[in-house]
């Protein structure tokens, strides 16, 4: 592994995670894309979908609804209107979600768009039935 | 003179007001540490917000095609005044300092000859400006029976905001609120959302952190800065009404806590009158019985 960097989950109510992690996959508005240490500094809205995150102790998924992702050399911020733990989810908001998911796949205008809405909806999906 | 029952039951009814404002004192007291630590938890987004978009906003290289949330529609004609007030009164002049604010931007402007338009947060403000302002008032948006205030408020109104833009209803907005600086002291503060007004100084800040480097943008800069200054105006009006509510309870703390020892004050001076005509009546009750004595 080459190394941590800190990983920062903001929602407008508060820190939801501040942490170092190794690697953490984010669901970007043109595709998903990982970020690493020393990766380049990028800005990026979010789509709906599950940002996974690896820590050198554990892995944990948090499922965001929109959002921003700024990456500079030192830190991933990631600016979310909705997060949660997917473990600690329970499944009344799970369902709120995934209305939520399936109105902005009505707002999507791009087919690559379209096809990552719906993945996140097939995720919420398997997450009510779990 | 009023008599000493009469004294009496005065004392009592001050008694029973004193205890009413010394608990709501506590309550304000209680409710306004969560509400300072609710606009605390909020500010990192905030911040993170600014910077980005201070970033982005500096990189847009012509303010031409840049979106109207930025650089406005190029008019100034209609105004719309986002007034954000409590739902509840008995907090000092919380709510009426705001409203004066409100008013006297919305009289000088009418007063250029500009179009005034006044969204009401909070039914108190809208209250105060219905004798004078009242066919101002656009449009009102209802705190009632919140407990605390939530995301889903500030998109809400944001949401009403952006589609009265995206229609052409008003050039210019600004919001109203109460800065809260302490609490004796809450600032009535107006903040210009739209166009929005990006925070000077933190360029260097943003760019010392990322050690000058450039950002890629996904999607394109502009789409992305477009979508940005939307979030942004919700977490504006959040900011505003976290800071509001803090305020709100600050100005109730302080307001029942004079109220506490006004009525404290009473108590004294009204116990030491019914004291004295008690006493009085002693020494007018033995004189009597005395010059019956001597009488006889």
């Amino acid at each position: 592994m080459a190394g941590t960097f800190k990983f920062e989950l903001v929602s407008p109510e508060r820190i939801l995670m501040s942490v170092d992690a190794e690697q953490v996959i984010v669901p970007g508005s043109e595709g998903e894309f990982t970020v690493m240490a020393g990766h380049a500094p990028v800005v990026s809205s979010l789509l709906p979908g599950v940002i996974h995150v690896t820590t050198a102790k554990d892995k944990q998924a948090i499922f965001v609804r929109s959002g921003f992702a700024e990456v500079n050399a030192e830190a991933l911020t990631i600016l979310a209107e909705r997060a949660f733990i997917v473990e600690e989810a329970d499944p009344r908001q799970i369902d709120s979600e995934l209305d939520a998911a399936k109105q902005a796949l009505d707002d999507c205008d791009s087919d690559e768009a379209r096809l990552h809405v719906n993945r996140a909806i097939e995720e919420l999906k398997a997450l009510v039935k779990s | 003179m009023p008599s000493l029952k009469d004294l009496r039951n005065r004392i009592n009814s001050v008694k029973a007001t004193r205890k009413i404002t010394k608990a709501m004192q506590m309550v304000a007291a209680a409710k306004l540490r969560r509400a300072q630590e609710a606009a605390e938890a909020s500010r990192p987004y905030a911040e993170r917000m600014d910077e980005v978009l201070a970033n982005l906003a500096k990189g847009v290289a012509n303010p031409e095609g840049a979106s109207p949330l930025l650089v406005g529609t190029g008019k100034d004609e209609t105004h719309l005044l986002v007034m954000m007030t409590a739902e509840r009164g008995l907090c000092g002049g919380f709510n009426t300092n705001i409203a004066k604010l409100v008013r006297n931007d919305a009289l000088r402007l009418l007063k250029e000859g500009k179009t005034v338009k006044i969204l009401a947060v909070g039914r108190k403000g809208a209250d105060n400006l219905k004798r004078d302002l009242g066919s101002k008032i656009t449009d009102r948006h209802s705190l009632q029976g919140l407990k605390s205030i939530g995301f889903e408020q500030a998109s809400t109104i944001a949401d009403k905001i952006m589609s009265g833009f995206a229609a052409g209803e008003f050039d210019v907005c600004t919001m109203y609120f109460a800065q809260f600086e302490s609490v004796i002291s809450q600032k009535p503060t107006a903040l210009q959302l739209i166009p929005a007004k990006l925070p000077e100084g933190t360029d260097a800040d943003a760019e010392a952190a990322n050690g000058g480097a450039v950002y890629e943008y996904e999607p394109e800069e502009d789409v992305i800065l477009d979508q940005l200054l939307r979030r942004n105006i919700a977490t504006q009006i959040f900011r505003g009404l976290l800071e509001n509510a803090a305020s709100e309870q600050g100005a109730r703390m302080s307001a029942m806590d004079n109220a506490t020892r006004n009525a404290s004050d009473m108590i004294d001076s009204l116990t030491l009158s019914y004291n004295r005509q008690r006493q009085a009546q002693i020494t007018k009750e033995l004189i009597e019985i005395i010059s019956g004595a001597e009488a006889l």
